[in-house]
């Protein structure tokens, strides 16, 4: 076995021992040490994007002494890699590039607490990612929602608190449903671990044996995973929990935690079943039906919304829509682009959150569009990087949500599914993504009658406002996104294999 | 289909205890209610996974280096999972009575309803 299949198992280990050790740290040398492994997981998962290229196939790991029918396995593929490879980067930016928020909004006895549930929260994450084993899966669940719940309430205050409230009870409750899930597929198939279960599931479905039990099991895991990622019906803890926690902790909820058990589900729905098996339960129509109206509803409420952090949230609802669309569609095209919605998702919302972060900041800390009227020119590359996200949320092209718009219209065509619903609903959802973000462009670039336009005084105010890190990681936001719209070819194909070696 | 549930009554009972620590944790408005709700719920998944393991007329496998027969023993590795599940259990129930404790002191009511209607208040 090469050196690289250590890896996954590296940035693991790494996180959870930079959270432990940041216990006895202080504030400042516990960001440094978790943005430190944060990087550093990076540029592992990089390599191993670049091992698993080249080797072409992926592997299996093993855990321990215990070989595989009973000990514990890591596997990685190219999916899981470039899903690794997203969540660190976009960690790492979203962490570095908030500092100062995260020092004024968190007292400084409670900040070095922070970056440990930071560490966690990420080396659950990438568990979440990288597991074959699913009682695995469900403990660094639960670690997940404890570290998510606690990154929340860490700003003071009571809305804080009832928001993590709502929170930690829908969580649990998917917790709870996902573990009764995993008792019955263990009762059904005897075994833990991902393939062994597929090939007994295999053989069940074969033989037409234990029909029902198998639809309630895949039903479990999709509504418990539907909760946790805020899927339509279940969203209504999300705008609360994103909309009042600090702008770093809803950069990495919203960007990186609802993707996580998204990816989980994924490798649900390809190791333990298959896509065939899906598409005999139906539960691919069902998923399809709720991330279309997700789509729709999600914007909706985004239209209401009169702050700017809350309304960024409820855009997450409509997006997530599209992912478990993608899902829905049951054919490869459509999956491989719901994947990469999901990487377009986790570079473009911490971008919004971020940017948002800095608009509210240079408005005395409110978050009504009201008092967020002209604050564009006072911090106008927040401002910009506010553009680049809503165009590219809306779907224009040259930006990261184009493309995956462009391939799930493409995938409607081809699938068996209502091709003409599926269309319409994604033009409706462009058109309510609009209707939302180019009304927030246009108050937050409101200027008076009395202040006259001067370029001077703008580009006066680009170095002034905002410190290094927060310039920093906003344009290399804006980049990823334009890179990802333009030369979307590579990462699509590397998708599209990572996918190939799941199944 | 009966007959079913009076052998199974161990999958039986767990079933009806998830249902009610399930409407518990959803309909309750107290959130202490709320969280006992939550436990209750899990345990039942660790009665069904128990009962999953359990082979009748056998024993738990108490000592490891001492197995003799594995026939004598029932499936161990269901009880390794309660014991995992159960600790898990244990950390957020601790997270969030301390939530709840939290909470309570900054509205004085553990009334869910109320908290939120307090806290949009406190928003506007």
């Amino acid at each position: 076995m090469d050196f690289a299949c250590n890896f996954p198992f590296f940035s693991i280990m790494l996180l959870m021992f930079t959270g432990i050790i940041s216990m006895i740290a202080g504030p400042r040398p516990a960001k440094i040490l978790s943005l430190a492994a944060l990087g550093i997981s990076t540029v592992l998962s990089a390599l191993l994007i670049a091992y698993i290229n080249q080797t072409g196939e992926s592997f299996i790991y093993m855990m321990g002494h215990f070989p595989a029918p009973f000990g514990n396995e890591i596997s990685a593929g190219m999916f899981e890699a470039v899903m690794a490879f997203g969540i660190c980067g976009v960690a790492f930016l979203s962490l570095w590039g908030n500092g100062a928020s995260t020092k004024t909004d968190i007292p400084e006895k409670k900040r070095n607490l922070y970056y440990i549930m930071m560490d966690m929260l990420m080396a659950s994450l990438l568990v979440l990612i990288y597991t074959n084993d699913i009682f695995t899966a469900y403990v660094f669940v639960e670690l997940n929602t404890i570290a998510a719940c606690a990154i929340v309430m860490s700003k003071p205050g009571g809305e804080t608190i009832a928001a993590t409230i709502r929170y930690l009870i829908m969580s649990l409750l998917g917790s709870g449903l996902f573990l009764l899930g995993i008792s019955l597929i263990y009762a059904l198939t005897g075994h833990l671990l991902m393939p062994n279960m597929h090939e007994i599931i295999i053989e069940l479905v074969h033989n037409s044996n234990y029909t029902l039990p198998l639809i309630v099991i895949v039903g479990l895991f999709g509504v418990s995973m539907a909760i946790k990622s805020a899927l339509f019906p279940f969203h209504s803890w999300l705008p609360d929990a994103h909309g009042s926690a600090t702008t770093a902790s809803s950069a990495v909820l919203s960007g990186l935690v609802l993707k996580g058990y998204i990816i989980l589900l994924i490798k649900l729905f390809f190791r333990v079943f298959s896509l065939d098996i899906l598409k005999e339960f139906h539960i691919s129509d069902v998923l399809l039906v709720l991330g279309l109206l997700g789509m729709i509803m999600g914007s909706v409420k985004a239209i209401k919304e009169t702050n700017i952090k809350r309304m960024i949230a409820y855009s997450s609802v409509a997006q997530i829509g599209y992912i478990f669309m993608g899902i829905g569609m049951d054919i490869t095209i459509g999956l491989v682009a719901a994947v990469f919605q999901i990487l377009v998702h986790m570079v473009t919302k911490p971008m919004l959150f971020t940017a948002a972060g800095g608009l509210i900041n240079v408005s005395g800390h409110k978050k009504d569009f009201e008092s967020l009227q002209g604050s564009a020119w006072k911090d106008p590359l927040a401002g910009v990087s506010f553009i680049v996200g809503s165009l590219s949320m809306i779907g224009i092209p040259l930006f990261a949500g184009f493309i995956v718009k462009y391939y799930l219209a493409a995938a409607a065509f081809d699938t068996s599914k209502n091709t003409l619903i599926i269309l319409a609903v994604l033009v409706l959802s462009t058109v309510l993504n609009a209707l939302y973000y180019v009304p927030a462009i246009s108050k937050i670039y409101h200027r008076d009658e009395a202040s006259k336009f001067n370029w001077q005084d703008v580009l006066r105010t680009i170095g002034a406002v905002g410190d290094f890190p927060y310039q920093a990681s906003l344009i290399i936001f804006i980049i990823l996104n334009i890179i990802l719209g333009t030369c979307s070819g590579p990462v699509f194909q590397a998708l599209e294999m990572g996918l190939d070696m799941l199944g | 289909m009966g007959e079913n549930l009076f052998t199974n009554y161990y999958e039986a009972a767990s079933v009806i205890l998830f249902g009610v620590g399930f409407t518990c944790l959803l309909l309750s408005k107290n959130l202490i209610k709320k969280f006992i709700g939550l436990n209750i719920m899990d345990t039942a998944i660790y009665l069904f996974l128990t009962a999953k393991g359990y082979i009748a007329g056998r024993v738990p496998l108490m000592d490891a280096d001492s197995v003799r027969d594995p026939e004598l023993y029932i499936n161990p590795l269901p009880s390794g999972l309660v014991l995992t599940g159960i600790v898990v259990s244990v950390s957020v129930t601790a997270f969030s009575l301390a939530l709840v404790l939290k909470l309570y002191q900054t509205y004085h009511t553990l009334d869910l309803d109320e908290v939120l209607t307090k806290a949009k208040k406190e928003e506007e």
